[in-house]
């Protein structure tokens, strides 16, 4: 397995920022409602992410360690003025559906903890595909949440009317937590399992080998 | 005094901004484990947001209206709560050291909080504050009002979140449920139950 596919694999499943890390939990509740909001605020988190990444990673040697933070902020701060800019010139329904969650993207633990953790340490590139890998992971998160809450909330997926009922619970925030910490539940169940099933599969093979070599290593996987 | 009312009850309860605007869930949620811990973070949101918003308010209304760069005000604001943020410490710290030491791990916190910079951003809206203000003229005593209650109403939801969790703690439950999960479901039951205010109108 190569870098650039496991931080593709890390930031999509392993470490998904919405999931796995509980980051940016704000944005997430407010929005779940709509799947078409959610799946706009996912959209336009992956490229103010991936942008801030590529500068962070590419201004990394000229930053002090001091004045690291504040200068983060800055550069995501200005990012995240562009995007509302634009968005309300060319996407005004997309600007009213997010609304002040928006402006709130600056303080979204998911950009300034990437650009800590990872933009600050690795080259361009690497910081790039980072960015696009983990946006993806929140936006894939956030557009799962956003059908369920829409289906159920709405009787619609995408604004397309499916059913003719609707529970009003779930367009509200006690829906949104609900069904947020449901599928944590589910996406750790699942991880938990297919790691243990390859654990298993894993300590087989050596045990195999092990028999067949004799060494005593495979007593120990036994 | 119709008026004054009015702020307290929707910045406590209708318009709280866990239950209802989901702004601040990072403490909410990462913090609220203990109910000292709870106490102690939501009276630091609650001193920063009423800070900010006395700076932030005027500097928007007088200054950047003047000169006409309300576009940069996402800029300006983080910059001043950053900023904030980093003088109440060293204030505290000289002032009273006990206070510092109670606070001291979560006022650094605050600066990437959303319920900060939502209130600095709610204030400045006049579509949203003449709803809440019923006529009366928008001014800087009632935005630092509704500042304070509205962190005085997320103090509220953490301390009584604090409450169940010490209590959930005492209990057995599924592996994938423990932690985040089961602290979500409680939030979604608080929520819920916050739901009967939004029937207060005045």
């Amino acid at each position: 397995m190569n870098k650039y596919s496991k931080i593709t694999l890390d930031g999509l499943l392993y470490q998904n920022p919405t999931f796995m890390l509980v980051l940016g939990t704000c944005p997430t509740l407010g929005l779940i409602n709509t799947a078409s909001g959610a799946a706009g605020m996912g959209l336009t988190v992956v490229v103010i992410l991936t942008l801030s990444n590529i500068i962070i990673s590419a201004l990394r040697k000229v930053i002090p360690s001091q004045v690291r933070i504040p200068a983060y902020i800055v550069i995501i701060a200005t990012l995240v003025t562009l995007a509302r800019m634009i968005l309300e010139k060319l996407m005004p329904d997309l600007y009213d559906t997010l609304g002040s969650f928006l402006a709130l993207i600056v303080v979204n633990c998911i950009i300034l903890g990437r650009a800590e953790a990872f933009a600050s340490k690795h080259t361009v590139a690497e910081s790039a595909v980072d960015g696009i890998a983990t946006g993806l992971g929140f936006t894939a998160a956030l557009t799962i949440m956003g059908i369920i809450c829409e289906f159920f909330g709405k009787g619609s997926i995408f604004g397309l009317q499916i059913m003719s009922f609707s529970m009003g619970f779930f367009s509200k925030p006690a829906g949104a937590f609900l069904v947020y910490g449901l599928c944590i539940a589910i996406f750790v169940y699942i991880m938990d399992n297919v790691e243990r099933a390859k654990r298993i599969k894993k300590s087989k093979a050596l045990s195999h080998e092990a028999l067949v070599e004799g060494t005593p290593a495979g007593a120990e996987a036994m | 005094m119709g008026t004054f009312i009015g702020v307290v009850l929707a910045a406590v309860l209708t318009n709280n901004f866990i239950t209802n605007k989901t702004y601040g869930i990072c403490p909410f949620l990462g913090v609220s484990k203990k109910t000292s811990s709870a106490v102690g973070m939501g009276v630091a949101v609650t001193l920063v947001m009423a800070i900010a918003t006395l700076v932030t308010y005027p500097l928007y209304t007088i200054v950047m209206d003047y000169f006409d760069i309300q576009f940069l005000e996402i800029i300006f604001f983080i910059f001043i709560i950053a900023a904030l943020v980093q003088m109440i410490e060293k204030i505290l710290q000289k002032v009273s050291p006990p206070l510092y030491n109670a606070m001291g791990i979560y006022l650094p916190l605050i600066t990437t909080n959303c319920a900060v910079l939502g209130v600095c951003e709610m204030v400045i809206n006049d579509s949203t504050m003449s709803k809440i203000l019923n006529g009366a003229t928008m001014n800087i005593g009632w935005a630092v009002l509704y500042a304070v209650f509205a962190g005085l109403g997320f103090t509220l939801v953490m301390i009584i979140m604090s409450g169940l969790r010490e209590r959930i703690g005492c209990y057995k439950m599924p592996k994938a449920l423990t932690g985040f999960p089961i602290a979500m479901v409680t939030a979604s039951i608080i929520c819920m139950a916050f739901t009967v205010f939004s029937y207060i109108s005045i």
